[in-house]
């Protein structure tokens, strides 16, 4: 099981939470198993999310391992200039 | 995960100041740029742009610009495919406009005709009827309810219902109880803020040279930040496959995000299929300003609660953005970035982002985070003057560092924040004297940085020297540092690497030279590429030993026998390995793809002083100093460059530089004239001061540089000026008559 | 209308030209003499980047017609190296990482060497003051003066 931490505004689409808890061992079971529990978040997944694992930004990179004790915070998808 | 692999002291060529391989041709005037190509029976191409603000497209009739000799085609909206993907809708929308014009001068058509005069004379034929429509461009009122609808139905889910249907997202970070926090401070400071929009402001104006043939296949020259996602999105708005557009990107004068995506580019490929002859666009100075990105203007309110020893006890900030008549997600950013460099029990950040009847948005240079840091700076400062604090201590008793939690939400690791903080500290600057009417200012910076869709090409030449195959532009000296990573990994001389940038049919996609990514992401690329060369190179030597593959180790240019087989056989050069390639198996390359993750974030702080006067509320900038963390700076000179030229934009847009509407929603500064980018004659030296504290996710330790910079120079000169004359502005810029005006209201 | 018949002199080298009364000697010089080093940044005259001397005298390129260059000498970026070797504004430019994009550059350099003409020794402040009409929006302009300082030094036979 990992937690998630959602950004404040993704809390009504999770039941008032800002922290979740899913089972998922990376990127992409985490985003199919908080889509399949909250559909609420499946429009901000689908515009694009980016993962803060352990402080540091993945964008899109689905197997992108996840360790239980992994900090993993959600994030909007990024870009730069 | 730590990747470094090398450590200070252990360079050879990285951090050398050698010299660009492209820096004959650009000082002879020899490099390309977009608009210097020619090809045989090229037409000329130009846009039709609207003359209203907010319009209805009831009708557009070509015939009569069809009817005049020289011209060759004329298309509109209808002329690209039909799309399903919003922000594919969206960015064909911004090219040619649909069923309605969303700003002054969105393109409405493109014409291509033999000549310039012809392709002008044309553009007047074109009869397009309008129905005008209210218009909006400000923020605060395209928020509020009852505000002229710019688009329908583009709300997301969680927009607050009190505001009008301009609003599309919101947003929200931080952590911790802020009644609480606000609950334990000595003194609260709670203002408002507001920024101008600002352009990137490159000298090279947009332009490009499409050529497509009746099969179906397309050549597109353009100046562009990727050429990979230029053709990503022309395949999909001219709907081809992707592998018959063949996308080169020229030399680019300039990019700072505004060459993140395309204008003129599918209305060229649209143009050159209908005529079927090579079309050239080149927008004017005008055009660049009136179509394409500058970046979001702002209007922010931010609290912050303090002690009176200079602990913040909480903050609460909400920033709202617009960013032209297409939605974005740059306040999103200014939301995550705005308290980054605090380690605060409790934050709250929120942001919205409002259309309006202003061109597009593009990215500019950490997009986003200026207009919040500017906010959030300022009132810190506020503060630290209301205690009479030190504003360097106040930074550094706040400042974030490794193991804090963001306000952004992750936990950070190895950051610079207190090492560029204790160096500002430390500087003689920030203990020089000042005098009359000159103050000092001082602010912090952050950018997030990225890595992204990243492949690189070794090529081992038959001599011993070696190719690097890329797919960013090289804006700023990228080249040099390629070439130089690669050299250092493999022991070989700079001089002995040549570093090009591929179009798209020659390498794998790149993403677009965005997110300070390329010294970082490619480098990693070219590094783990010339590792890729190397363990064939060791395998083609054990193969010539009869050894062990991994009883063969590389070591300053050499493939050396190692462990118990160490001394037994003579070094073998990489130009020996070369020579006899084809008798151990053939040419010899290095490959990686990745989507590169790892990149760490930098912060800066900005020492700046300025003196005003106080009979004119001019501002003159008297001495400037960079402090960042560069992670580990490859090629010093160009981070320097980088350091320099984001705090210049930065200058500009604190104090001159504005998107400035009439009543009649028409930009009124579409120059360079009365849009005042920074001159020379303007500004001190740009001191610099570089640090190092590596970024683990990279080998050599390597951040990015290229959009911090910016940040810093917004609260740092408007910090500066409320030392200087005693008045503290809220809005940018702080143009004279601004200054003068707050001098004259205070009395 | 008809076009104007050109002869005029760039970089030393006698050229002819066909152009339309109202083309810029800027068009000229890019579309049909083949000068592309000249860039055109705003065509108004505020950015610099289309910088030539026309007689000797440091004009933007976009604010002269192509006809006024008829019996004229023009120099470009093109003509500032001699065979193979670069100018010494050229080579500091490359030395001193005075350049990012490169697009500000030819017209920089050609103002640049306009002023070294006129004062071999030029101040910070009179160097700024000078290119004040050069826009770059990559550099902040710190290593484009030092460039031209170093440059001068060396024109002048010291070593900097």
């Amino acid at each position: 099981m990992v937690t998630v931490t959602l950004w404040g505004s993704l809390r009504d689409a999770a039941e008032g939470e800002t922290e979740v808890t899913v089972e998922a061992r990376n990127f992409k079971e985490l985003l199919d198993a908080l889509s399949a529990r909250y559909p609420g978040l499946t429009p901000q997944i689908e515009r694009g999310v980016s993962l803060a694992l352990d402080g540091r930004i993945y964008r899109e990179a689905w197997f992108t391992e996840i360790g239980p004790e992994s900090e993993v915070v959600l994030m909007p998808y990024m870009k730069g200039g | 995960m730590n990747k470094i692999t090398r450590e200070k002291g252990q360079f050879k060529v990285v951090g050398t100041r050698v010299k660009r391989p492209d820096g004959i041709d650009k000082v002879t005037g020899r490099a390309q740029y977009g608009a210097d190509l020619v090809v045989p029976g090229m037409l000329t191409g130009a846009i039709l742009r609207s003359p209203h603000a907010h319009a209805t497209i009831n009708s557009i009739d070509t015939s009569e610009a069809l009817a005049l000799p020289g011209v060759k085609a004329v298309v509109t909206r209808a002329d690209f495919a039909a799309l399903d993907d919003d922000e594919m809708i969206d960015i064909a929308d911004n090219c040619l406009a649909r069923d309605k014009v969303l700003y002054h001068g969105h393109a409405v058509a493109g014409v291509a005709a033999k000549d310039a005069q012809t392709a002008r004379k044309a553009l007047k034929l074109i009869k397009v009827d309008y129905t005008p429509l209210p218009h909006v461009t400000d923020v605060d009122a395209a928020m509020k309810p009852g505000a002229p609808v710019v688009q329908s139905g583009r709300q997301e889910e969680n927009v607050q219902p009190e505001h009008s249907e301009n609003v599309t997202g919101y947003c929200e970070f931080g952590h911790g109880d802020v009644e609480a926090g606000f609950a334990k401070a000595d003194h609260i400071i709670e203002r408002d803020f507001k920024t101008a929009a600002a352009h990137q402001g490159y000298i090279e104006p947009h332009a490009c040279l499409a050529s497509m043939t009746n099969d179906g296949k397309a050549d597109l020259w353009c100046c562009t930040q990727g050429q990979f996602n230029v053709r990503s999105l022309c395949s999909a708005i001219l709907d081809m496959e992707a592998s018959q557009l063949r996308v080169t990107a020229s030399e680019i004068g300039g990019g700072f995000g505004g060459k993140t995506t395309v204008f003129i580019e599918p209305v060229a490929l649209a143009l050159s299929r209908k005529s079927g002859r090579p079309v050239k666009i080149v927008m004017t100075r005008d055009e660049v300003f009136r179509a394409t990105g500058p970046t979001v203007s702002s209007s922010s309110t931010v609290k912050i609660g303090m002690t009176k020893d200079g602990r913040i006890t909480a903050a609460h900030a909400k920033f709202r953005y617009q960013g032209g008549a297409f939605p974005c997600a740059t306040y999103s950013f200014g939301a995550q970035a705005a308290f980054a460099a605090y380690d605060l029990e409790a934050v709250k950040s929120e942001g919205w982002n409002a259309l309006t009847n202003r061109p597009k948005e593009a990215a500019y240079r950490a997009p986003g985070a200026p207009m919040a840091i500017y906010a959030v700076e300022s009132v810190v400062d506020e503060l630290t003057q209301h205690f009479g604090l030190d504003p360097l201590e106040v930074r550094l008793k706040n400042a974030a560092r490794e193991n804090t939690k963001a306000a952004y939400g992750p936990t950070f690791d190895q950051i610079g924040l207190v090492a560029t903080l204790e160096a500002a500290q430390k500087h003689p600057h920030y203990s020089a004297p000042l005098g009359e009417n000159q103050g000092r200012g001082v602010s912090c910076g952050f950018w997030f940085n990225f890595g992204g869709n990243t492949c690189v090409t070794m090529n081992l030449n038959d001599d011993g020297t070696v190719g690097i195959t890329e797919g960013n532009p090289d804006i700023g000296g990228s080249r040099a540092s390629i070439s130089m990573m690669a050299a250092e990994e493999l022991g070989i001389p700079y001089s002995d690497v040549r570093t090009i940038i591929a179009d798209t049919s020659s390498l794998g996609h790149n993403d677009v030279t965005d997110g300070s990514r390329v010294t970082f992401a490619v480098g990693l690329a070219t590094i783990e590429a010339a590792r890729d060369a190397i363990r064939k190179m060791c395998g083609r030597v054990a193969k010539i030993w009869g050894i062990d593959e991994d009883a063969v180790i590389w070591e300053d240019g050499y493939a050396k026998p190692s462990g118990p087989n160490a001394g037994d056989f003579e070094p073998m050069s990489i130009k020996e390995i070369a020579a006899i390639s084809s008798n151990t198996g053939g040419p010899i390359a290095g490959h990686y793809e990745v989507n590169a993750d790892g990149a760490g974030v930098s912060f800066g702080v900005h020492l700046a002083d300025v003196e005003v006067d106080p009979e004119t509320g001019y501002t003159q900038v008297i001495r400037y100093t960079v402090f960042q963390d560069a992670g580990k700076a490859v090629h010093p000179d160009y981070v320097e460059g980088q350091m320099q030229g984001g705090a210049v934009q930065g200058i500009g847009w604190a104090l001159n530089e504005e998107y400035i509407y009439g009543e009649d929603g028409v930009l009124q500064n579409a120059g360079f004239l009365d849009y005042r980018v920074p001159v020379a004659s303007d500004l001190p030296e740009i001191d610099t001061v570089i640090l190092e504290i590596p970024n683990p996710g990279h080998p050599y330790g390597v951040r990015g540089v290229g959009e911090t910079s910016i940040v810093p120079p917004l609260a740092a000169l408007s910090n500066a000026v409320s030392r200087a004359a005693g008045v503290r502005l809220h809005e940018l810029p702080m143009s004279p008559p601004k200054i003068l005006k707050a001098i004259t209201d205070r009395g | 209308m008809k076009k104007i018949h050109v002869t005029t002199k760039v970089n030393g080298d006698e050229v002819e030209f066909l152009c339309p009364p109202e083309e810029t000697l800027l068009d000229a010089l890019r579309d049909r003499l083949g000068f592309s080093g000249a860039k055109e940044g705003c065509g108004t005259g505020d950015c610099g980047a289309c910088s030539v001397t026309l007689n000797g005298r440091l004009v933007c390129s976009c604010l002269v017609l192509g006809a006024e260059a008829e019996g004229a000498e023009i120099s470009t970026v093109e003509g500032l190296a001699h065979g193979g070797e670069l100018h010494p504004l050229q080579q500091s430019f490359i030395d001193n990482a005075a350049l990012q994009c490169g697009i500000c550059t030819p017209g920089i350099l050609v103002a640049a060497k306009a002023l070294l003409e006129r004062n071999p020794d030029p101040s910070d402040s009179e160097i700024r003051y000078w290119l004040a009409g050069n826009l770059c929006r990559c550099t902040g302009y710190d290593k484009i003066i030092k460039a031209v300082k170093i440059a001068a030094a060396e024109m002048r036979g010291e070593t900097a």
